[in-house]
């Protein structure tokens, strides 16, 4: 595979090595985001889709192999000259992970009262314009996430993601678990995120339909290495037995239908 | 890391131009971590009534959604207060993020949390504890009912997750209660030395450890033991289960949670704590023997003919019979404890410690209630 050489990327990963234990996860694995963009990674359960992404936000330290994020190194890197950089991307976990003991609001106002100095009053604003944005009614803020639905509970986490105006944004499985309606509604907002805030995004998800709606360029993961890499159309129309399943197949091929005819 | 722009602003009052118009300059970076010097300075900005505000936003070089709203709701301000605001000079996609915030303004309303009364803030603990209460009672019911119904079918006891619980709360609190107890026969016979040597009567050493460790300390110290150590992993284990639903799906695949979770506990913690306390009398009186033959030089044959007179069959079934009623209330106060967790991993905590500082409240009033009894009955 041609090894990305690209200083403008606000990812960049190469020769990626990461092991569980004895299991290896990933193998040489190299790509690069640019900014602006909506990449997203795909493969089956358990390809390593969440541990690269995990890899990537410095949960989970590579056995080799280097990850460039805004130009910078973060592979070895101390929690202290980490959190420049933290603030600059926002997280999206796949169950939310939002803090139990606290309620949607505390939730989001804790990420900008950890990291801004802005008065409570303005602090408070803010979050409930970011729990607006998400398409969460207002009275939701004070709710505790146990009192959520899924999907609202998928929306709160974006909204903490948010809060912080991040260049950059991790979703993991943003769709994953929601009816189609609200599922739809969040491929609005991812696109809408990056079309007004200039977000790059960079997203794990099983959903063709979010897929073939939003991604900019998607890489297949398969058993630890990269199948390809390019835009959905490009994708199908590769010669790989497990992605030709994954396109063809009658998920696939409903949502790439569905996609064409919005088109 | 480059350093954080701060969001400027130039206010100058431009009266020469255009009557009653005030030129408002904004310039930087308009962002979360830049707005926070000028929130005061906008907050406060004042402009005669009626007149006209031109803001000039073409040397803003970043701005994000708390950067727009800020400069949203100071328009709104203005507006709502008889100004006319004109903005003008916005880079395109900065306008287009301020008219998304303008379209969410209306929906972007901080909530304040709900006041408690002071009435309140003393109605809903008391209603609270006597909830808890029933909730208590109805769980002991319900535990009965199990018991009852595997009584008439025994094929329904569940033996494998018994003798797992006897292993991880009988077996392996072995070294921890043996060595706690060999200390407290130590402790009391070293107290006590002194007092007796005084009064030349040594022999009675093994009177006093004998029947202090078999009749009140062993049972007690065993059960606090257990209550610390059992007691809470029990509440923990079953509040994180009901957490992640798994309670739920034991429901819906037909298992009775309290015949897999709760009886099995219960029973194992009868058998092992009568077993767990007779074993801390043994490593009880072996640590007053030591200290007895170090101390006072009583041998251990002395020691142990003195213990034999000294002590009855009822001394040491008052001790051990107490074990298994403390074992009960262990089991169901941390598996009830364990029930009542709800939503939030600090619920996970609260219960777990709620579990042990109640299952030893009532360890401690149960043998105070059997010293009552034993006393009646002349044990």
């Amino acid at each position: 595979m041609k090894q990305p050489q690209d200083a403008s990327a606000v990812i960049d990963i190469r020769a990626l090595h990461t092991r569980y234990g004895k299991a290896v996860v990933h193998e040489n694995v190299s790509l690069a985001v640019q900014p602006g963009e909506i990449f997203s990674l795909v493969g089956g359960s358990g390809c390593g889709k969440s541990t690269l992404l995990r890899a990537i936000i410095m949960l989970l330290q590579p056995v080799s192999g280097s990850i460039r994020v805004f130009g910078q190194e973060v592979i070895g890197l101390s929690d202290e000259s980490a959190l420049p950089l933290r603030r600059r991307w926002g997280v999206m976990f796949e169950r939310g992970a939002l803090f139990s003991s606290l309620t949607v609001a505390e939730n989001v106002a804790m990420v900008l009262r950890e990291h801004t100095q802005l008065s409570t009053a303005l602090i408070n604003e803010v979050v409930a314009l970011k729990i607006a944005l998400t398409g969460l009614p207002a009275d939701a803020g004070a709710k505790y996430p146990n009192e959520l639905s899924g999907g609202m509970r998928k929306r709160a986490a974006l909204a903490r993601a948010i809060a912080l105006d991040p260049e950059l944004l991790f979703l993991d499985e943003p769709t994953a678990g929601l009816d189609p309606l609200s599922a739809s509604g969040i491929d609005e907002l991812v696109k809408s995120l990056r079309d007004v805030l200039g977000l790059t995004i960079m997203m794990v998800t099983h959903d063709l339909d979010l897929l073939w709606r939003t991604a900019d360029r998607v890489a297949v993961l398969d058993k630890g290495h990269i199948l390809g890499i390019g835009s959905m159309t490009e994708l199908s129309q590769l010669d790989h037995p497990l992605v030709r399943e994954y396109f063809y197949g009658p998920r696939g091929r409903a949502a790439r239908e569905q996609a064409w005819k919005k088109k | 890391m480059t350093a954080i722009q701060i969001a400027q602003l130039e206010i100058e009052t431009d009266t020469a131009s255009v009557p009653n118009s005030v030129q408002v300059r904004c310039a930087g970076a308009w962002t979360v971590q830049g707005i926070a010097p000028l929130e005061q300075r906008l907050s406060t900005l004042s402009v005669p009534s009626a007149s006209k505000l031109a803001i000039d936003g073409s040397a803003i070089s970043a701005l994000d959604t708390a950067g727009a709203w800020l400069l949203h709701r100071t328009i709104r301000t203005l507006e709502q207060s008889g100004t006319s605001v004109r903005i003008s000079g916005l880079r395109p996609e900065f306008n287009t993020l301020l008219q998304l915030i303008a379209a969410r303004a209306g929906m972007a309303v901080p909530v304040a949390p709900v006041k408690v009364g002071l009435l309140a803030s003393i109605g809903q603990p008391a209603w609270h504890s006597l909830a808890g209460f029933s909730g208590m009672l109805a769980f002991i019911g319900e535990s009965a009912i199990v018991f009852l119904r595997s009584l008439a079918q025994p094929q329904r006891i569940r033996w494998r997750p018994i003798l797992h619980n006897l292993q991880t709360a009988g077996f392996e609190a072995l070294p921890i209660t043996g060595l706690l107890s060999f200390l407290m026969g130590v402790v009391i016979a070293y107290q006590g030395a002194d007092q007796l040597q005084r009064f030349g009567a040594n022999i009675f050493i093994a009177d006093l450890v004998g029947l202090s460790m078999l009749r009140e300390l062993s049972p007690l110290l065993t059960a606090i033991i257990v209550a610390g150590r059992s007691g809470s992993a029990y509440a923990a284990q079953i509040g994180t289960m009901k957490i992640s639903e798994e309670i739920d799906a034991l429901r819906t695949i037909g298992v009775v949670p309290q015949e897999l979770l709760v009886q099995p506990k219960i029973l194992a913690l009868v058998i092992a704590l009568p077993l767990l306390t007779v074993y801390a009398d043994v490593a009880g009186v072996l640590g007053g023997m030591i200290m007895a033959s170090n101390m006072l030089d009583i041998s251990f044959s002395v020691f142990l003919d003195r213990l034999g007179e000294a002590l009855s069959l009822s001394s040491f079934l008052t001790g051990v019979v107490k074990a298994p009623v403390f074992a009960v209330i262990i089991a169901l106060v941390g598996c009830y404890q364990g029930f009542q967790v709800s939503g939030s991993a600090d619920s996970v905590g609260r219960q777990t410690t709620v579990s042990v500082v109640q299952s030893i409240f009532l360890v401690i009033v149960a043998d105070a209630l059997f010293s009552i009894i034993f006393n009646w009955l002349d044990l």
